[in-house]
């Protein structure tokens, strides 16, 4: 039996670490020094979001599990994150792109969950909007220095714009699990958030002198368990140490 | 310590020798009065504290990737988010080290080139390999530990920028070196296997963590001239010895053991003596043969290289914005 809360929390606590993990493969390898440390620190937001979400899915699972189980003994297929966060760093482009489409979205879902009938979902809202909001920022400026930057930057940004953007379509889906939750005032429905998304992803794009992709297929799985072949090798890195070790604590 | 290469090659003679103006500043240095970056200073003064400072910044950056190496691996989320912290501070001091450096009149460019070409030297311990969990939490204790013994008489050093940089710096350090510590204790009082890989790991980075503290005071040496000029306040051999009084009982709080036959307690000093260093290992590593200095100087060489085209963007964009914002007038 699915617990709905559970399975939605877990959505959200997935995204937020996968994409953490994503962005501390950076640590010591990023273009500037400046970068190493921005890009820590929105590792850090994230990963800090995961786990007060794997926190609150653990209390409402019922089973049990603290944020290290859930985070560290699930398989890919029980992994709820969208494709989108899962994708390789690629260039530094590529981490950018990825990290604005996905910040883009999550700012005015956050603002919405502040409001959410769940004190929990609405505190970490609260708390994850802030971050956010400089996630944004951040990247925007990326997104316009790379797009209006050399010729070489130009030709990079377009390509990850290009590449990630058949993954933005999951971040508006809503399923069955969430229609009661969004019913109930708990979850943010995404899909009327798809406008506002666009508005800022267009207007970005404009000042950076890139092209919004056409919108054609949108790639989709990652919610219910159906991911890429990347999500396999970054859990075998994430979790390698409590398989190899079993039961230890550290 | 994340200077040791100071012992190398000697610097050119000063140019423009000024007896007078070199005889006031002594005075002003006699008199703990800080130096600032406007201040008059004898060439060898301004090039030592580069040196000093450089090879600090080079240690700062050099040293995130063996603990990055564990980032994506760490076993905990707890885990995972506080050494990720932690190379983050280290990117931090590597920031504020190069502006400290910067107030010399020599650029953060300039600075990075001499290390990606291999003529500028970083601490020659982060030239071994973080092979496993334990090691994240050796290098925190030991590591950190040592730097720590080095760095607090750094805060009183007569140059102003680097003094105040170390005090945050110092802050951040004593830190780390209990989260390392702690680690340790969780592998000491965990299973087995837990216990075993922290004695491994004591047993590879003991001997090169007391290597950090620079070659012994015999053959230091630019250690006088440095400690004439409040640069330095303590000899490599003293803070060794001091390091090693203070991490022996904690290694016997751990239940580990310290892999020297001949470390004991001397009760007449009060010391604990320990047997002799591999000075030929030391020098070894330092003129590039320790396990890792290829691997460390390829990382570095490679994120610049395949960040330079995201410096170049970023510039031309500045300029851009500029070009527009006069035209705008």
């Amino acid at each position: 039996m699915t617990v709905p809360l559970f399975d939605y929390v877990l959505r959200l606590a997935d995204n937020a670490l996968v994409l953490g993990h994503r962005l501390s493969e950076w640590c010591g390898h990023g273009p500037v020094l400046e970068e190493d440390l921005a890009l820590a620190n929105m590792a850090l937001d994230l990963i800090g979001q995961s786990r007060s979400l794997y926190d609150y899915a653990g209390e409402v699972g019922g089973r049990g599990h603290d944020e290290d189980a859930l985070a560290y003994l699930r398989d890919v297929a029980s992994y709820r994150n969208v494709l989108l966060v899962e994708q390789p760093n690629g260039d530094f482009a590529c981490t950018m792109a990825r990290q604005f489409f996905y910040s883009a979205f999550m700012h005015p879902y956050w603002q919405a969950m502040a409001a959410s009938s769940d004190p929990a979902l609405a505190a970490i809202a609260e708390k994850s909007v802030k971050e956010v909001a400089y996630h944004v920022r951040h990247t925007s400026e990326w997104a316009i220095r790379l797009g209006d930057g050399t010729e070489e930057s130009h030709r990079r940004m377009q390509a990850a714009v290009d590449e990630l953007w058949p993954y933005t379509g999951e971040l508006f889906e809503a399923d069955a699990i969430e229609a009661a939750l969004i019913e109930a005032g708990i979850a943010t429905d995404p899909r009327p958030l798809e406008g506002a998304w666009r508005a800022t992803v267009a207007n970005v794009l404009k000042t950076a002198t890139l092209t919004l992709p056409a919108t054609g297929w949108m790639q989709t799985g990652g919610r219910v368990g159906r991911h890429s072949e990347h999500l396999g090798h970054l859990l075998a890195d994430l979790q390698y140490m409590q398989r190899a070790y079993p039961g230890a604590a550290w | 310590m994340y200077t040791q290469g100071l012992s190398g090659p000697v610097d050119q003679p000063d140019q423009g020798h000024d007896p007078e103006r070199e005889a006031r500043f002594q005075a002003r240095i006699d008199a703990e009065e800080r130096i600032e970056p406007n201040d008059w200073m004898p060439e060898g003064y301004r090039r030592t504290l580069i040196r000093q400072i450089a090879q600090h910044a080079h240690s700062e950056i050099v040293g995130m990737l063996p603990e990055g190496n564990w980032i994506t691996r760490a076993p905990s989320l707890r885990r995972k988010a506080a050494l990720l912290a932690k190379v983050q501070d280290e990117a931090g001091h590597g920031l504020y080290l190069y502006a400290a450096a910067e107030t010399l009149d020599i650029s953060r460019e300039e600075l990075v080139d001499q290390l990606l070409a291999g003529t500028a030297k970083y601490s020659s311990i982060f030239n071994y390999p973080a092979l496993t969990w334990a090691d994240i939490g050796t290098i925190g204790w030991l590591v950190d530990g040592a730097a720590i013994m080095n760095q607090i008489p750094l805060c009183r050093c007569s140059y102003g920028p680097y003094a105040r940089a170390m005090i945050r710096i110092c802050k951040e350090e004593s830190f780390h070196q209990r989260q390392g510590f702690e680690i340790m204790l969780t592998l000491a009082r965990g299973t087995v296997a837990q216990q075993a890989m922290a004695q491994d790991a004591l047993d590879r980075w003991w001997w090169p963590s007391l290597m950090m503290f620079g070659p012994p005071d015999s053959e230091s040496q630019h250690s006088d001239r440095s400690m004439r000029w409040r640069i330095k306040r303590f000899t490599n051999d003293a803070l060794r010895q001091k390091f090693v009084d203070a991490t022996v009982p904690q290694s016997q709080f751990l239940g580990l053991t310290i892999p020297d036959p001949a470390l004991h307690h001397d009760p007449k000093s009060g010391h604990w003596n320990f047997g002799p260093i591999d000075w030929r290992e030391f020098r070894r590593v330092i003129a590039g043969d320790g396990p890792c200095n290829r691997d460390r100087l390829r990382a570095r060489r490679a994120a610049h290289a395949a960040g330079r085209w995201v410096r170049e963007a970023a510039l031309a964009h500045a300029a851009k914005r500029r070009a527009r914002a006069q035209a705008a007038e």
